[in-house]
């Protein structure tokens, strides 16, 4: 009789434990959320803090450059369509990714910054992590320092935005995490030695001292993914993009601080 | 392409500590590391720093592969006069950049 009843108590938990982990993943109160710089230490702040030792302006002032350098065939450069980015170009980032008429999906800064080129100045796409391609974004990103975050308020996304989220939610990878085991559900505990963040980008494309580079989001999240051991989706590819899109939609609000240095 | 990052006090009293900071674009690749084939990827560092006042050596620095991408040197000094700093980084393949700040010393 007591063999019996263990059994069943052991069955009843069993089913318990299946209910509690396949609940959805509690996502981040907007009040509790934060930046990736309120983990890092004090030295790795202060270069961030200081524009003369955050080395992501580097990138930034050769963006300058390359927005007023003519390119392509037709002779343009950013500047002559666009004028000052100081003026043109603040908030821009906020926005990012956003939908594009012509491709019917949203495309980030970095697809767009090549669109331009590519339409308009009719010069060759700039490659994805090349120096170029993110001084540009990082020199117009920058424009959009200390602006809140209002990406994906369009209706048309509202199909990418879910896409994204559910990428965010799929459990993937050999190691079968989805992104939100991590950044939703453990994001005030550490991974090794490093602290979990709960994956705002707010500040990309960021200097990252393990990269000892400038890289794009998407770099981060193919990083990210292979971490979990599942295959990485290509650069620019639309998966990556509305997971970009979810994850700024999530970040609504919260400050841009590009150029931003992570450990 | 921009390659340096200068700050040095625009201002400063007779006699104060100023603080002078500095940062060069750079990928300081260590000559320790192989490509998928197995080929040394060559070695490419910066091996020199110096910092002029008004001509005189004030601050001197050899770099090693140890050493992050992008260095960040910075150090103090007593502004005397009122002048110009100019700094100078050598290094492998012919490596050279120089940049130059003044400042008023009051």
């Amino acid at each position: 009789m007591n063999f019996v009843r263990t059994i069943i108590i052991a069955a009843l938990l069993t089913a318990a434990d299946i209910v509690v982990s396949s609940l959805p993943a509690t996502e981040i109160p907007p009040e509790q959320r934060r930046s990736g710089y309120s983990f890092m230490g004090p030295d790795t702040k202060a270069m961030q803090d200081d524009d003369t030792a955050n080395p992501g302006m580097l990138w930034a002032l050769d963006g300058e450059n390359l927005w007023k350098s003519k390119t392509g065939a037709t002779g343009k450069a950013c500047a002559d369509c666009h004028d000052d980015a100081r003026a043109s170009m603040k908030g821009v980032a906020t926005r990012y990714p956003a939908f594009d008429k012509a491709l019917g999906r949203p495309v980030n800064l970095e697809q767009r910054i090549n669109l331009c080129r590519t339409r308009n100045q009719q010069a060759t796409p700039l490659a994805y992590e090349s120096r170029e391609l993110l001084a540009l974004t990082a020199f117009v990103a920058e424009q959009s320092r200390g602006l809140p975050i209002s990406a994906g308020t369009d209706p048309q996304l509202e199909p990418f935005i879910a896409r994204g989220r559910e990428l965010f939610m799929q459990r993937q990878g050999q190691l079968n995490l989805a992104c939100t085991n991590c950044h939703d559900d453990n994001w005030n505990k550490h991974l090794a030695g490093s602290a979990i963040t709960q994956g705002h980008p707010t500040g990309y494309p960021i200097y990252r001292l393990e990269w000892q580079s400038l890289g794009s989001l998407q770099r981060r999240l193919r990083g990210c993914i292979t971490g979990i051991r599942a295959q990485a989706f290509d650069f620019g590819a639309p998966e990556l993009v509305e997971l970009e899109l979810y994850l700024m939609s999530r970040a609504n609000g919260m400050r841009i601080e590009t150029p931003a240095v992570r450990p | 392409m921009v390659s340096a990052l200068i700050n040095v006090p625009k201002k400063a009293k007779r006699g104060e500590i100023i603080e002078i900071k500095t940062l060069m674009s750079h990928i300081m690749e260590t000559g320790y590391r192989h490509t998928a084939t197995g080929a040394i990827v060559p070695r490419d560092i910066i091996t020199g720093f110096t910092c002029r006042y008004n001509g005189a050596e004030i601050f001197r620095a050899d770099l090693f592969p140890a050493i992050a991408a992008n260095p960040f040197i910075t150090f103090f000094t007593v502004a005397t006069e009122s002048g110009k700093f100019d700094f100078e980084w050598i290094g492998d393949n012919g490596f050279s950049e120089t940049a130059s700040a003044s400042i008023i010393v009051e």
